[in-house]
């Protein structure tokens, strides 16, 4: 249902219902671990190139959900993500292999919530029983594409961010009035933004307002107020982008206390992994929220949470045609139904 | 910045709170440890370059190539264990500058482009970056050869 100007409010209340996280070595090494399902300890994971090894990121989330689920695959109605690479491929290849009608999506890295704003708008309208969404992406091969090749040794400045190789699915059911579930309440779909930002290795100064126009729009489309919810989290704005962000939001009149406002982007990793501003990319927010975030609910950390994956829209081919960089971010709330 | 000029009120506003927050490049903590990194490879370049002339039938005119041959191989098998990106990281402009630098751009993206089949992909991204500095490098020598070149004609030097 149509709230506000680019909200929807979710009734029915789809329940996510099993989730699947997968990583690289690097987040085995990193703060959350433990929340993921399956770790490799190399970033190849067995495949001949890259790309190939973030196919498996995909595939593995998605059938560890799956599984998680208890779930046959034939019941599922749709699989809907992405990734950051060229025509997102490697979700592609991961839809052929899992074999399920597939929508292919690109929200940069705030595909993750683009997907499940999707499937919950889906589910809550009984398109569809059971839906599969997710996101993923891979350190090295996205840095192939956007920057330099792996093993280059160029410095990167203090404000660059470091891309997560991780994947993250969710599986959507629809709700029988279940209580002690958790459920997606109301999501914001943004509009991109474009601040002028052309320094691509500053994601985070770049994707801050496009967060603060979607956090405004669905504190303002939702009638609620950030007290609201226990946490807000962002997907990849790192320490540039949520400090801006927060000071952003001061001066638009929407006062939320620091500690109430984390990032994934900056949490996923340790205060001494060299990641320089904090972690990014469309596996980031997938991961945390798909993994940790939503053992924290379970555990009752949680009740009420705002989930804003944050996306920056380049392409390495209009960077250097000297276009700025266009952003957008996604919201959606997730809630412990009881 | 010929971007600037067309950004709107709104757009510099944001981007003047941003940079705030921007962490700067430690530039002079930069500068000392590519001065340090930067000048222990030419020290090792340098430590070559003897070598080659005190063993082999190199004098100091000659013995440049040999030194720049082995001083490129050590970056290449750096870049092959995954070091040079680190060192890279930790030194910046001292380690990219000597020609271990350039070694390391043409052998890093021989190597990630592996993947592609030796043609399309190691041949034909081989020097995605180094080939702007060749194409540049030789096109300066080759000005600044004919500068040279039109002073002696004229007899100014």
């Amino acid at each position: 249902m149509l709230i506000g100007k680019q909200s929807w409010a979710f009734p029915n209340k789809p329940v996510i219902a099993a989730t699947g996280v997968s990583g690289g070595p690097f987040e085995a090494n990193g703060n959350l671990a433990e929340d993921f399902d399956i770790l490799h300890d190399d970033l190849w994971m067995g495949e001949e190139s890259y790309e190939k090894a973030h196919r498996v990121l995909m595939e593995e989330a998605a059938q560890t959900a799956l599984e998680k689920g208890n779930i046959q695959k034939e019941d599922v109605q749709f699989f809907i993500a992405g990734d950051l690479i060229n025509q997102i491929t490697p979700t592609s290849l991961a839809a052929r292999t899992i074999q399920l009608p597939y929508f292919g999506i690109f929200g940069a890295c705030s595909t993750s919530m683009e997907g499940l704003a999707l499937a919950s708008f889906i589910i809550n309208y009984q398109g569809a029983k059971y839906i599969l969404t997710g996101a993923s992406s891979h350190n090295a091969a996205a840095e192939k594409q956007f920057r330099y090749p792996t093993e280059y040794g160029g410095q990167k400045p203090p404000t660059a961010q470091w891309t997560v190789t991780g994947g993250g699915a969710a599986l959507l059911r629809a709700n029988e009035n279940e209580k002690g579930v958790i459920v997606t309440t109301s999501a914001t779909i943004g509009k991109v933004i474009d601040m002028g930002l052309t320094d691509p290795f500053n994601m985070g100064g770049a994707m801050a307002p496009a967060a603060v126009d979607t956090i405004m729009a669905h504190f303002k489309d939702t009638n609620r107020d950030p007290s609201y919810y226990d946490l807000i989290v962002t997907g990849d704005l790192a320490r540039i982008g949520r400090e801006t962000t927060l000071e952003l939001l001061q001066k638009n009149g929407l006062n939320i206390e620091r500690d109430k406002f984390q990032d994934c982007g900056l949490m996923i990793y340790k205060e001494d992994q060299p990641v320089q501003a904090g972690a990014s990319g469309a596996g980031c927010s997938a991961a945390v929220l798909y993994g940790h975030l939503l053992n924290q609910m379970k555990q009752g950390v949680y009740k009420k949470i705002l989930v804003v994956a944050t996306g920056a829209l380049l392409s390495p081919l209009t960077f250097q045609q000297g276009e700025s960089i266009p952003c957008i971010a996604h919201a959606v709330s997730i809630e412990m139904d009881e | 910045m010929g971007k600037k000029k067309n950004a709107t009120p709104e757009q510099l506003q944001y981007q003047e709170l941003e940079k705030k927050h921007e962490m700067k490049r430690p530039v002079v903590k930069n500068c000392i440890k590519a001065f340090l990194v930067g000048g222990f490879i030419c020290f090792i370049g340098q430590a070559v370059s003897y070598f080659y002339i005190y063993f082999f039938n190199f004098t100091e005119q000659t013995s440049g190539n040999p030194t720049v041959a082995t001083m490129v191989f050590f970056s290449m098998l750096l870049t092959g264990f995954g070091v040079y990106d680190h060192i890279g990281q930790f030194a910046g402009a001292g380690s990219a500058v000597p020609v271990t630098g350039f070694g390391n751009s043409v052998i890093s993206a021989a190597m990630e482009h592996r993947s592609e089949g030796f043609i399309l992909g190691v041949g034909g991204n081989m020097f995605k970056l180094a080939g702007s500095v060749i194409l540049f490098g030789v096109f300066s020598a080759f000005i600044v050869a004919l500068i040279k070149t039109l002073l002696i004609r004229w007899g100014v030097i």
